[in-house]
């Protein structure tokens, strides 16, 4: 929201609308450019109407809310209105996967990725942290066209050592290694860098790679840091259909070969309260269980 | 001023058009069609600043229509106002064509494709939002159905509109009481609507919606209405102009076939 604020400031264009969510959040943007704000109410549907009809009249506009409600609700008005139009309107949910765990299924982020990533002329991004998430938004205001922006919660650890250069579609190296390459998307960089920490105490030095973009994607960037990986696996705090399923369309369609293990969570819904890292050890995606299971695949 | 005789005679043209169109392809929605067909003509021959020549110019008045399933009087009534050629007509829904079976903004003179129901009105509310905040004159108007009415993103939109004082918006809605499988009021009444909307905050105008005058006066009465929305709820009668079709649900689905068509052209030039 920094972002987006310090970027209005410098471009009179964008816009920003909730569905009455985001308290502390987006008041800055709100104090600061009132014209160009709107809480438009509970309505998602309405939401994502009235931002196809501010972004035909040239504004670049931003929808918020938390996990599903943006997206799920609206999604045939992104579908129809939004994508089919190619209007410039970028749709932004807070609390991607587990990130409001507790509060239960129906602000899980679980199948958000699989669903917009599919839809014509998106660009869709899950950054890790808050470097990857200005560097998005940054390219996003001056890509035109529809977007989604998957985030976690407010707050979430400086991954990166610094401001990163991520083109659209551009990916980061965030480790070097040999043999196994992890690629993760979202906030499960944090999980990932922790799992490889594991690994090398246990003599396996992973390559890491950070994958916010899940389309489109520089696939051919991709698939030269590739070459010479013995066993690739996807990590990401989500479904089927995501980066799981990207990678694994790459592969088949490249004709390329590595071993490959996607780690993704198979359908469980979770009805427990627990803390994210918590919730994630619920569906196998927790960090010693990541661990263990590359390493089984590892020693074959 | 455009005399009501050339309104009239606009409006069978455009009917005469349709149901060529909707006859030649086997296509549906011809009732749909024919309940709008005076409200269209009033709007493009007399309300709407929009120049075919320029159809894109950002002062124009936008209009949508959310019914997009009735989009053949749509392209009739285009092609009639010179935004498409009449001999494109004759390609309705034929392979190829852009002139597709639901409103396609492909087509001059579209804003929005539609043909999912409840999508057009909120989407006007952000062009009339837009329009305000830009200091922009422009006009927005929307066209919705009844059955339409049932999604509820158009209640959400109905609840909005007259909270930010969208004076710049209209809506029509082709009030024909019919919907996909019976009566309105037996699927899910509406009644009353118009005190439904005038509960929400619209100033609400009630006319006959094939009565040419009374769509003008209403139209006209719209730029009097200060610090709301407007709605145009028009009782139309579904299939009318053609005694075969009119109030029949049959015709929500049924394309006339030639002898029916010849019958329907007949009785169009009857009403000439």
């Amino acid at each position: 929201m920094d972002t987006l604020t310090r970027l209005a400031a410098e471009d009179e264009r964008i816009f920003l609308v909730t569905a009455d969510l985001g308290y502390s959040v987006v008041e800055r943007f709100a104090d600061a450019f009132p014209d160009r704000f709107l809480n438009n109410g509970v309505a998602e549907q309405n939401m994502t109407g009235i931002a196809a009809g501010l972004a035909m009249s040239g504004y670049t506009v931003f929808t918020y809310s938390i996990a599903n409600f943006p997206v799920m609700r609206c999604l045939e008005q992104i579908r129809n209105d939004v994508c089919y139009h190619n209007l410039n309107v970028k749709v932004v949910a807070v609390g991607g996967g587990f990130s409001y765990g507790s509060l239960g299924y129906s602000h899980h982020g679980m199948e958000d990725l699989a669903v917009t990533r599919v839809l014509p002329n998106m660009t869709v991004a899950a950054p890790a942290d808050p470097f990857e998430t200005e560097a998005i938004v940054n390219t996003m205001v001056k890509t035109p066209g529809p977007g989604y922006l998957r985030l976690g919660k407010a707050g979430e650890p400086r991954l990166h050592e610094g401001p990163v250069e991520l083109p659209c579609g551009g990916f980061l190296k965030v480790r070097s290694g040999q043999g196994v390459t992890i690629l993760s998307t979202g906030g499960m960089l944090d999980s990932a860098l922790k799992v490889s920490q594991e690994l090398s105490r246990q003599g396996v030095e992973a390559t890491l790679i950070s994958v916010p973009y899940l389309t489109p994607l520089d696939q051919q960037g991709l698939l030269q840091v590739l070459s010479g990986s013995e066993l690739l696996v996807t990590l990401e705090e989500h479904g089927a259909g995501g980066l799981s399923s990207v990678i694994a369309e790459l592969l088949m369609e490249t004709g390329t070969f590595i071993p490959f293990l996607p780690l993704y969570a198979r359908g469980e819904i979770v009805s427990v309260a627990g803390s994210q890292e918590q919730l994630r050890e619920q569906v196998g995606l927790g960090v010693h269980q990541v661990t263990a299971r590359i390493l089984e695949k590892w020693k074959k | 001023m455009i005399s009501t005789e050339t309104l009239k005679a606009r409006a069978l043209q455009i009917r005469k058009l349709s149901v060529q169109m909707v006859s030649r392809v086997n296509a549906s929605h011809i009732g749909s069609s024919f309940s709008m067909v005076e409200l269209l003509t009033v709007l493009y021959s007399h309300f709407l600043k929009i120049d075919p020549a320029r159809p894109q110019d950002p002062a124009r008045d936008r209009f949508i229509l959310s019914k997009g399933h009735a989009a053949a009087s749509l392209y009739a009534t285009l092609a009639v106002h010179g935004f498409i050629d009449g001999s494109e007509l004759e390609e309705y829904n034929l392979p190829g064509s852009r002139l597709l079976g639901h409103a396609s903004h492909k087509v001059p003179g579209v804003e929005l494709s539609t043909g999912s129901l409840g999508h057009g009105l909120p989407v006007g509310c952000g062009l009339a939002l837009a329009a305000k905040r830009l200091g922009r004159r422009h006009r927005t108007v929307v066209l919705v159905s009844d059955g339409e009415l049932d999604e509820g993103s158009n209640w959400e939109a109905i609840l909005f509109a007259p909270h930010h004082k969208l004076d710049n918006l209209l809506l029509v809605v082709d009030y024909n009481k019919i919907q996909s499988l019976g009566n309105v009021k037996d699927v899910l009444d509406l009644h009353p609507l118009a005190e439904k909307f005038e509960t929400f905050g619209w100033h609400v105008k009630e006319i006959d919606g094939h009565d040419v005058e009374q769509i003008r006066s209403a139209l006209d009465n719209f730029a009097e209405v200060q610090g709301r929305p407007m709605v145009i709820l028009a009782h139309t009668v579904k299939g009318k102009g053609v005694s075969y079709m009119e109030n029949l649900l049959a015709w929500h689905y049924k394309s006339p076939n030639q002898e029916q068509l010849a019958q329907a052209l007949q009785e169009l030039e009857e009403q000439q």
